[in-house]
């Protein structure tokens, strides 16, 4: 059995750092560490000597790790981006997803392939959790908006509560808008003429 | 001409700014472009979102567009650059102790940077003399104008830049919380992070980079030549755009509207003051309030800017070689040439091309060292006693 790989996640959204994280160690890479505070990144990096390096793309100190590429006496081992040059496939699922790799070493694909991989299938999850969390948040508000506006309807015009929601919604259907957007405009209103 | 829909990647800095004007002025909409404009926050990002077409075109440091060409230091993909977005526009800011410290050991004019580069080795032996950590400056990224224009400016004085101090990249707006916070001593960045550091208190502007190398090709609107080549007719309309867009900003009456324009939150996101000063080249460069003025400090589009120049190309393919970042071959040379692309921004602009500046002689201008030959990189090499 090959030695276990040192792995540097760089990555300043805690929740998807544990995220890639949990799912490494699930594959059985016990060697995880991970900085989320990126001030003296190139002297932590060294001091960890990892064999591969994870970085988010939102994250500026990517230029930073960067600097390893080059010939210096400060870098023990080479660093490669991605696996080789003919790697345009990798390279592109990455940025896609939003993640970035660095290779120290040189370690051979298919050592490194999976890690890929894992990335950023992990990367990806997290959009989607992401997505979906944004999308609730909002409905949850849209929600509110028109229980406020059905309330304001209902005292105002001595409606129904049923009735105060068919006059939203007709409302939005001749206006060509959204629901909670015609809500929303029923609370302006009401708070213009409190 | 049919629409066409682009993604374009930008770095919030001044010398992005034909790009911002082109379309927020509406003149890439008028060559039927529909443009998203992406604001990034490395150049990696750029660099690797134009490698696999993520964008269609981008705002670069001209040495990145090169090292991709010639794939060193990462995939190669051949990049060409029509249009140059800009000349100049770094600047070295310093501490204020740095800055005391080189006042104090220069002989001659602070505004001379042979002087000064002589003033700052006497300062790296002083410290050395007196067991004190190596000073660090920071700089943008391994193939960067900043970190060539640092060296270059170092290294006329004897200070060996990998030798006698550190060099860090740095992502442009941490640069000026690095110099804060003592973790650099100083650094070479676009604007217009040198003015924010001046007007914080906590730097002094030693020099515009133009003093430094007279005509320095700084960005360049860099497409994949892949890309290129199947669309002829796509960079010939963003030339067109682009060129508008810099003449609009050259005209010192639109200044204000341009400054505003830059100055919003999803573009450059400073206060249009201090954008107005740039393209004015009208900087403080002293925390007391002193100004310095220069025709050159930025160029978008004046005096033949725009033109992509294959001598810029050239000159800083020396300086990757001379910096150990490249090998010296006439292969690589006509490569890193063949990227700035005069003979397409002539064919996009016919008639109102501009011609080419008088001066300096060798369009490069730099202040230390011979005259630069394009075509012979091993005269420019062998001038120079501190090289890899």
């Amino acid at each position: 059995m090959e030695a276990s790989l040192k792995i540097v996640i760089v990555d300043k959204n805690p929740v998807r750092a544990a995220i890639l994280e949990e799912g490494l160690r699930e594959a059985g890479h016990v060697q995880v560490v991970r900085i989320e505070d990126t001030g003296h990144l190139l002297a932590r990096v060294y001091a960890i000597d990892p064999d591969v390096i994870l970085i988010d793309l939102e994250n500026p100190s990517r230029d930073v790790l960067e600097q390893m590429f080059q010939v210096s006496r400060a870098v023990r081992r080479p660093v490669a981006m991605f696996v080789d040059q003919s790697d345009k496939a990798s390279i592109e699922a990455a940025v896609d997803a939003g993640v970035s790799a660095y290779i120290v070493g040189g370690l051979r694909k298919d050592r490194v392939q999976n890690i890929l991989d894992l990335c950023v299938s992990r990367f990806n999850a997290f959009a989607r959790l992401q997505d979906e969390l944004d999308r609730t948040k909002s409905a949850l508000e849209e929600r509110k908006a028109i229980d406020r506006a059905k309330g304001i309807l209902m005292a105002a015009k001595k409606l129904s509560e049923d009735a105060a929601y068919a006059l939203l919604r007709k409302t939005a259907m001749n206006e060509n808008k959204k629901i909670a957007e015609v809500a929303q405009s029923v609370i302006t209103a009401a708070e213009l003429f409190k | 001409m049919s629409r066409e829909q682009l993604r374009i990647g930008f770095i919030p800095l001044a010398d992005a700014a034909s790009l911002i004007v082109a379309a927020d002025k509406g003149f890439l909409a008028a060559e039927d472009l529909d443009v998203a404009l992406v604001r990034e926050v490395s150049w990696s990002n750029i660099r690797d979102k134009l490698n696999v077409g993520a964008f269609d075109a981008a705002h670069l440091i001209a040495p990145i567009a090169i090292a991709s060409s010639l794939g060193i230091g990462h995939v190669k993909v051949p990049i060409v650059a029509p249009f140059s977005l800009g000349l100049n526009g770094n600047a070295i800011t310093v501490s204020p102790a740095l800055h005391a410290a080189i006042a104090d050991a220069v002989e001659g004019d602070m505004r001379d940077p042979l002087a000064t580069a002589h003033a700052l080795a006497r300062v790296v032996a002083s410290r050395k003399a007196r067991g004190a950590e190596p000073l660090t400056f920071g700089m943008t990224f391994p193939f960067s104008t900043h970190n060539y224009q640092l060296r270059f400016w170092m290294a006329a004085g004897g200070v060996d830049p990998d030798e006698d101090v550190r060099l860090v990249v740095l992502p442009p707006p941490y640069m000026v919380e690095s110099l804060a916070n003592k973790h650099v001593d100083g650094f070479c960045v676009g604007a217009p992070w040198n003015s924010v550091a001046v007007d914080l208190g906590i730097g002094a502007i030693l020099h515009f980079c133009c003093e430094i190398v007279a005509r320095g090709a700084e960005k360049v609107r860099s497409l994949r030549t892949s890309g290129a080549q199947e669309n002829p007719d796509l960079v010939q309309r963003l030339v067109r755009a682009h060129r508008r867009a810099a003449d609009f900003i050259e005209d010192v009456a639109n200044r204000d509207e341009v400054a505003a324009l830059l100055a919003a939150p999803n573009r450059i996101g400073v206060a249009p003051e201090v954008l107005r000063r740039t393209f004015d080249g009208r900087l403080t460069v002293a925390p007391d309030g002193a100004t310095r003025t220069s025709e050159c400090y930025l160029l978008v589009g004046g005096d033949g800017a725009a033109r992509p120049d294959p001598t810029q190309a050239a000159w800083l393919y020396a300086q990757m070689v001379r910096w150990g970042q490249a090998p010296l071959s006439a292969a690589l040379l006509a490569a890193a040439k063949a990227v700035f692309r005069p003979d397409l921004y002539d064919a996009a602009l016919a008639a109102a091309s501009a011609g080419v500046p008088k001066a300096p002689a060798d369009r490069i201008g730099a202040f230390a060292g011979p005259a630069f030959d394009p075509d012979d990189i091993a005269a420019h090499l062998a001038a120079w006693d501190t090289r890899r």
